[in-house]
């Protein structure tokens, strides 16, 4: 008890503090030594950032945290038919064809698999909009509402978009989806507001496992950087030329 | 028969396999059928009034005009699906505002207005301006101020004016015809260009698009030419009828072969995409591909024409077949758009599963909205043939021109 | 100079004002920002990035939580954040009184992570809820902010569920984990650092499959000097579930 007394009076000095958060929260970010990303200010260069994700296989668990966040992050419907990311459990028998699920993306866990079916592998992937360098939403966007920001992060301007879903048929990865209530085409910004204030996606600050990494191509001291550099990386459907920027690492050729 | 009713069963349970999830609803449904549809008969139908004026088909010249008009209804009306299926159609008119010149689908207003007010008004203008002028000096009240204002004030009909319509008129056709293949082969590039769906990705697309549109087109206007005739109590012009058979059945043989084409070459390469679009094809599309759009809209018609137009049949049977020929084809061909348009998203993008389409029936997308946009036409076309009867024939030739009789 | 002739007349009038109608339009209708950058409204990167941020980020807990924080990076949930379990806090960080992060006590919350499922990367602590003292919360037991296990687990399978189902039902089933594998003492305790030994060598098979083994004769036999000499016997065959195919 005698422990604890300085630290509530900080604690209330503290919350005074917080009335002039804006500014604490960027300090926080730029002091912390393990945020190595953007620092969220006014001189915020995009032109200085170019975005990806890296993503592990072999460190998912399958909790669905991700999918979760993200609905909350940035208030998708909670519909089973709407994700910006969602989990898919692959299980892959002796012969024959993998089977895939992802019931609620992935929220509510996954069933028990059949323990009479002998398997060969299994394990959870992770999916949400690639931000290709090459999009092919972008590309046959009518009007230019979606479009690639120049911090590399492809985005959909929800009051210009006119949702014709030419988008949603060009994606080979099944991340957009019309929303229900703005009528737009909407996806994964990389939880855009958050990036440009220095924070991490919300999906991967929940990820228990650090599954995801999220960080910047072409700068050294970026945590993708790293993983990029020790794990063997794939991107999904490579043969379609999106150069996408989510890369995948112990994904094997039945991930697509 | 068992495995066709337990397919049926399968189809109306939903999904089966994996799909992502997003991809839970379809996102173009029967009105993006309903589009191309339009649009391959609005290019078939100019095509056909192209070859007569072009190539001087004579036999054709009582359908000239009347494709033209037909082309017109069915243009105004093939924007309409499109915009009612947008989320935002009160946002549509930032495709003119800023097009992105990279997307196929931007493009779509300009080659829509180019080929509504360059080539199919203008060229109608140029043919009808004689008509409109007399039109206007014989009627009274405001009837002839109608008319003079179609006119546009250009009132003169000196020989030298005449046959600058005549030149004009010629010159917008031969743009035309190009003009036509860009509208409707453009629409297939709108599906052909897509590289993420293995079902539309096809440099066949465009092609395949346009020949099934003369086709359509053609077959339009058998219909729309023996039904006309009909209710104006005048005989049909056999002549004219065998030539839109002819060039019925060769526009039949091209598209048929080019889709055949296009299925073997899928089946050999045997690509990645392979076993889900078999057993799609199999399972969701077998009544509206095999049955609807091979069998009953392709290979019946073309027997059908093909006894018409080569054996010794009577007149009338002739008549009989074409007409029925045509209904055909219309079938097959909205059976192919919509084995196109919904085909393409019947399989997941992940290769491993199936989902269904759940056809509406009153709301904006639904059955009941599709089926008046495919009538709608037909109304425009009514009060277009009031305002410009199109039955003295095409006369684009200034001796021609002077007094309306008929051609026939 | 020829006549112009009277039709162009009509017609050039038309089509000039349609194209300065568009023109018109385009002045006035195209936003104001659109074509800054690139072929969009360069408004829209700003309206994006000043959406309201939900989750505050597990740094930003240290700053009051300093005690917890710092316990939880001595323990192995230190890559969790809080708002994992917490839930989004950034409306806490901003009124503290006001917004409460909940703090779950119910038992789903922990097995969301824990729960037993064969995709799971095997090693990753996993219990099977139906007969892992059900009913009872996991709080009782364990700590969530220091995840030790209240005492160390007595058999192998508590972890290594997915390879105990296989060697269940494999011939193997009767040989104990020991025989092949050398666990030290605090390997129950604290397996991270006190790893269990994998075999190495070929005559660790041979000690039953040799033909000059002294066992039962019902145990399938190969000369082991000269069956595949180049491959340890892994290699090919599973020793958790050995059946030679």
């Amino acid at each position: 008890m005698e422990q604890d007394k300085p630290k509530i009076q900080r604690r209330d000095f503290l919350r005074s503090c917080f009335k002039k958060l804006p500014v604490l929260v960027s300090a926080a970010y730029i002091i912390s030594p393990d945020e190595l990303l953007a620092s969220a200010s006014d001189d915020y260069n995009p032109d200085e950032h170019n975005y990806a994700m890296g993503i592990s296989i072999h460190k998912c668990i399958g909790c669905g945290r991700c999918a979760d966040a993200c609905k909350t992050e940035n208030k998708v419907p909670r519909d089973e038919h709407f994700f910006r990311t969602w989990i898919e459990r692959y299980i892959i028998p002796p012969d024959g064809e993998a089977e895939v699920d992802s019931p609620n993306g992935g929220i509510d866990g996954f069933p028990k698999a059949d323990e009479k079916k002998e398997i060969l592998r299994t394990y959870f992937v992770p999916k949400l909009c690639n931000h290709c360098e090459n999009p092919p939403c972008v590309q046959v966007c009518p009007v230019g509402a979606t479009y690639t920001s120049r911090d590399g992060v492809v985005l959909v301007d929800s009051s210009y978009c006119v949702g014709c879903r030419y988008c949603i048929q060009a994606c080979p990865y099944g991340a957009r989806y019309l929303h229900p209530e703005t009528h737009t085409a909407d996806k994964c910004t990389f939880c855009y507001h958050r990036i440009v204030k220095g924070m991490r996606p919300a999906c991967v600050e929940v990820c228990p496992t650090q599954a995801r990494v999220f960080g910047e191509i072409g700068k050294r001291n970026s945590p993708l950087h790293r993983f990029i550099r020790f794990n063997d990386t794939i991107v999904l459907k490579q043969w379609l030329n999106t150069k996408p920027k989510v890369y995948y690492s112990g994904a094997d050729g039945e991930v697509r | 028969m068992e495995t066709i009713l337990a397919n049926a069963v399968e189809a109306i349970a939903g999904a089966t396999g994996y799909i992502y999830p997003n991809e839970f609803e379809l996102h173009w449904g029967i009105l993006i059928v309903v589009y191309p549809y339009l649009t391959g008969l609005v290019a078939g139908a100019f095509i056909l009034a192209s070859l007569e004026r072009v190539f001087k088909v004579s036999a054709l010249i009582p359908v000239y005009r009347l494709s033209l008009l037909t082309a017109l209804s069915f243009l105004l009306i093939a924007p309409l699906p499109l915009l009612a299926h947008l989320g935002r159609p009160e946002r549509a008119l930032e495709m003119f505002l800023t097009p992105h010149t990279k997307s196929a689908m931007a493009m779509f207003g300009f080659v829509y207005v180019w080929y509504l007010m360059v080539v199919l008004l203008l060229e109608l203008w140029f043919d009808y301006r004689q008509d409109i002028i007399n039109w206007a000096r014989k009627s009274t009240g405001l009837k002839k101020y109608f008319y003079y204002a179609l006119s546009l004030g250009s009132t003169s009909t000196s020989d030298e004016a005449l046959a600058f319509d005549a030149k004009a008129g010629r010159f917008i056709t031969l743009i035309g015809i190009p003009s036509a293949f860009l509208l409707h082969g453009y629409v297939g590039f709108i599906f052909g260009s897509v590289k993420a769906n293995p079902w539309w990705s096809s440099v066949l697309m465009p092609i395949v698009f346009l020949f099934s549109a003369i086709v359509s087109g053609i077959a339009l206007m058998v219909l729309i030419y023996m039904v006309t005739t009909m209710f104006r109590w005048k005989r049909i012009n056999m002549d004219c009828l065998n030539k839109l058979g002819l060039f019925l059945i060769v526009a039949m043989i091209v598209d048929f072969s080019l889709e055949l084409l296009d299925f073997i070459q899928r089946l050999y390469e045997s690509e990645e995409s392979i076993n889900i679009l078999s057993s799609m094809i199999s399972n969701r599309l077998f009544i509206s591909l095999i049955i609807s759009q091979i069998i009953i809209g392709s290979i019946a018609p073309m027997a059908a024409l093909v006894m018409a137009r080569f054996r010794k049949v009577p007149d009338e049977m002739k008549r009989m077949l074409y007409f029925i020929a045509a209904i055909l084809i219309q079938v097959g061909i909205f059976s192919t758009r919509w084995n196109v348009v919904l085909g393409g998203q019947l399989f997941s993008k992940s290769l491993r599963g199936l989902t269904t389409y759940k056809l509406e029936m009153f709301g904006l997308e639904g059955l009941f909205v599709s089926i008046v946009l495919l009538i709608m036409p037909f109304v425009i076309l009514f009060v277009l043939v009031k305002i410009l009867p199109p039955w003295e024939g095409g006369h684009h030739e200034p001796m021609r021109l002077a007094p309306a009789e008929s051609k026939k | 100079m020829k006549k112009v002739p009277q039709q162009i007349i009509p017609l050039a009038i038309i089509f000039i004002v349609a194209i300065a109608a568009l023109v018109t339009a385009r002045h006035f209708f195209v936003p104001e920002t659109f074509g800054d950058y690139g072929h969009y409204r360069a408004a829209s990167v700003d309206e994006i990035a000043s959406q309201e941020v939900v989750y505050a980020g597990s740094i930003i807990c240290n700053d009051c939580h300093d005690d917890i924080y710092e316990t939880k990076m001595n323990f192995d949930h230190r890559g969790v954040s809080c708002e994992v379990c917490h839930g989004p806090a950034m409306a806490h960080t901003e009124e503290p009184d006001e917004y409460t992060p909940r703090i779950p006590r119910i038992r789903n919350q922990c097995t969301i992570c824990h729960g037993y499922n064969s995709a799971r990367p095997s090693g990753f602590p996993q219990v099977v809820e139906e007969v892992h003292n059900p009913g009872r919360p996991c709080l009782e037991c364990h700590n969530p902010h220091k995840p030790l296990l209240p005492r160390a687990p007595q058999a192998c399978d508590a972890c290594h569920r997915e390879i105990a189902l296989q060697k269940a039902v494999s011939h193997h089933t009767s040989l104990e984990c020991k025989t092949c594998h050398d666990a030290p003492p605090d390997h129950m305790s604290n397996p991270r650092f006190a790893r269990a030994q994998k075999p190495t060598s070929r005559a660790l098979c041979g000690k039953c499959h040799d033909t000059e083994a002294d066992v039962s004769r019902g145990i399938p036999r190969i000369k082991l000097a000269t069956h595949n000499e180049n491959y340890l016997c892994w290699d090919c065959h599973y020793p958790h579930h050995p059946e030679a195919r």
